[in-house]
């Protein structure tokens, strides 16, 4: 073996360590998170965690239902709102609009995307929360606003993987249905959206964990209050703003229970994304 | 949709196309608003001063400089670590291998780390940068978080950009005898850094817009930072103190402004570098 032959393989080596960071990094915060939170929920039972419905940490109650309660209806709402918005603005995009049209306004979402969240949440809480406030009643700080921002929130990476999905669909088969006498929309419905459906799923999914794991901007319209929300004009606490409201001052199970609270998030998520890899990878096989 | 409706097919075409235009128009109208809103009210505000002088008085006075300071440091640092692990990774990925089960896992892993909530990575800094090293609330345990958050971005793009670059590049290389590793620094590389250089001013714009990840780590002292050990507030936690404590709301737009032009010309450079030199090879 010749050196340069030899080093080739030291560099070889060399890089496979470094690509193993990235799954390395994922193992330490896994590691870290549940080394954290989960001996508080062996000593307090699971089911007083996940169906507990007080939260008193100095009381030492720390149930989490009414945050993983809240944190679900706000991804709800948001999907509610994102969903129709963003699939109807990306078949827009790909099927009906003007070439040009789609090439300034796709870039022009996708800039959106950038925003930081912190600006989302206050331009809800300047606008949105007094308006809710104003017009619906309650504290404005709510579910709904929390559920319409998110909804914004989400619109960029539903419409740009829509997008793409829809692209990735190979035009002969629009060519064939138009062939068979049907109209634009007859195509788009019973053609390309069949065939891009398991990439815009994709989308949707990755949305959803974008919207449960979003902090700054739910914290700053949704009221914080830790109970089970009543109607969609109730103030709300999500996990992710149960950690970040408390995180700050808590110390001992108080804030190993913050650490449990960001186990559940944790679990949550990856559930979301091995969904959405593999329905995206089933596309991309076929 | 529909169905029962029993429509003339062109007539279901018309509604469904206003319908669409109607939501896109929405979804559009929507977040230009919060572009200008912002603009409109921060503008305004920005001034030689409100860039050149720190904060005073929790910010109600003053400007916002040891903010961009410690945003720009923060920033760095990430970058400093993310960069070679993410291109590392990637050329591993595209050059040194071939599909199998590591670079499937490799994948995975940094698809999941892109989904992983900011939230949950500033718990991570806090337990082991911030506890665990005794690093303390500072731009490093900061920086370094930050440097984990925006790996699996430097990985992805440069990915792209090294995939873009046309496999005869490769063969003349190897033709000429060059190892591999040659090849990869002096052919390869060369003309994959423009798409290189996307991916990290895409983690630059994420970094400098990051607040729950940066607030558990690099704390939020208002003060010039002084040492890789001192905390201190980025621009994205300052703006969120300002608003959510109301502090003062003239400060708070100022801020978001200042914010949002960097984050926007930041990501107006890499839609160019994109368009340029990884969509077009592709």
């Amino acid at each position: 073996m010749t050196r340069l032959e030899k080093n080739d393989r030291l560099v070889r080596l060399g890089l496979l360590m470094i690509a193993l960071s990235a799954i390395s990094v994922l193992a330490i915060i896994t590691l870290f998170i549940f080394e954290q939170g989960t001996p508080i929920m062996f000593r307090y039972g699971f089911k007083s965690f996940l169906l507990g419905q007080d939260w008193y940490p100095s009381e030492k109650s720390f149930g989490l239902l009414p945050m993983i309660v809240g944190s679900l209806m706000v991804t709800f709402g948001a999907l509610i709102i994102g969903v129709p918005l963003g699939l109807a603005s990306a078949i827009f995009l790909t099927e009906f609009s003007h070439r040009r049209l789609t090439r300034i306004l796709k870039p022009v979402i996708e800039l959106l995307a950038g925003i930081p969240s912190v600006v989302y949440g206050f331009i809800g809480l300047m606008f949105l929360v007094p308006f809710i406030r104003d017009n619906f009643g309650g504290p404005g700080l709510s579910v709904l606003a929390a559920s319409l921002i998110l909804g914004i929130m989400i619109l960029p990476t539903v419409i740009s993987i829509a997008i793409d999905s829809i692209r990735a669909v190979p035009d002969s088969y629009r060519e064939g249905s138009i062939a068979l006498g049907a109209t634009r929309w007859q195509t788009v419905r019973m053609v390309v959206l069949p065939a891009a459906r398991s990439g815009i799923i994709a989308g949707i999914i990755l949305g959803m964990g974008r919207a449960i794991g979003e902090t700054m901007a739910v914290i700053m319209v949704a009221g914080n209050a830790a109970d089970i929300p009543g109607s969609i004009l109730a103030p709300v606490r999500t996990l992710t703003s149960n950690i970040a409201l408390e995180m700050a001052y808590a110390s001992g199970e108080h804030r190993e229970a913050l650490f449990a609270t960001g186990v559940i998030l944790f679990i949550i998520i990856m559930i979301l994304n091995t969904i959405a890899n593999v329905t995206s990878t089933r596309q991309r096989k076929k | 949709m529909g169905g029962q409706l029993k429509l003339q097919p062109r007539t279901e075409q018309k509604v469904v196309q206003v319908f669409m235009y109607l939501m896109t128009s929405i979804a559009v109208l929507v977040l230009v608003f919060i572009l200008v809103v912002i603009l409109k009210n921060g503008l305004p505000q920005l001034n030689l001063e409100f860039l050149t002088k720190n904060p005073a008085d929790m910010g109600r006075e003053g400007g916002i400089l040891s903010t961009i300071v410690a945003t720009i440091f923060l920033t760095f640092i990430a970058l400093l670590v993310a960069t070679p692990l993410g291109v590392g990774t990637a050329i591993y990925l595209t050059e040194y291998t071939v599909e199998s089960r590591i670079t499937r896992i490799i994948r995975f892993g940094a698809e999941c780390l892109a989904g992983i909530p900011s939230i949950i990575f500033g718990l991570f800094g806090f337990i082991l940068f911030v506890n665990k090293l005794k690093f303390g609330w500072s731009i490093l345990s900061g920086g370094l978080t930050l440097a984990f958050m925006v790996l699996p971005t430097i990985i992805r793009t440069s990915e792209e950009a090294i995939k873009a670059v046309p496999p005869a590049y490769r063969l003349v290389s190897f033709s000429l005898g060059s190892t591999r590793w040659q090849t990869v620094t002096r052919v390869v590389l060369p003309s994959a850094i423009p798409g290189i250089v996307t991916g990290v001013i895409l983690s630059i714009g994420r970094s400098i817009g990051e607040t729950a990840a940066v607030i558990f780590t690099a704390g939020s002292a208002l003060r010039m930072p002084t040492s890789l050990f001192s905390s201190s507030r980025t621009m994205s936690v300052h703006f969120y103190i300002l608003a959510k404590e109301g502090v003062s709301m003239p400060k708070a737009y100022g801020t978001a402004a200042v914010l949002v032009i960097s984050i926007l010309v930041i990501n107006i450079v890499t839609y160019y570098l994109m368009e340029k030199y990884i969509k077009r090879k592709s």
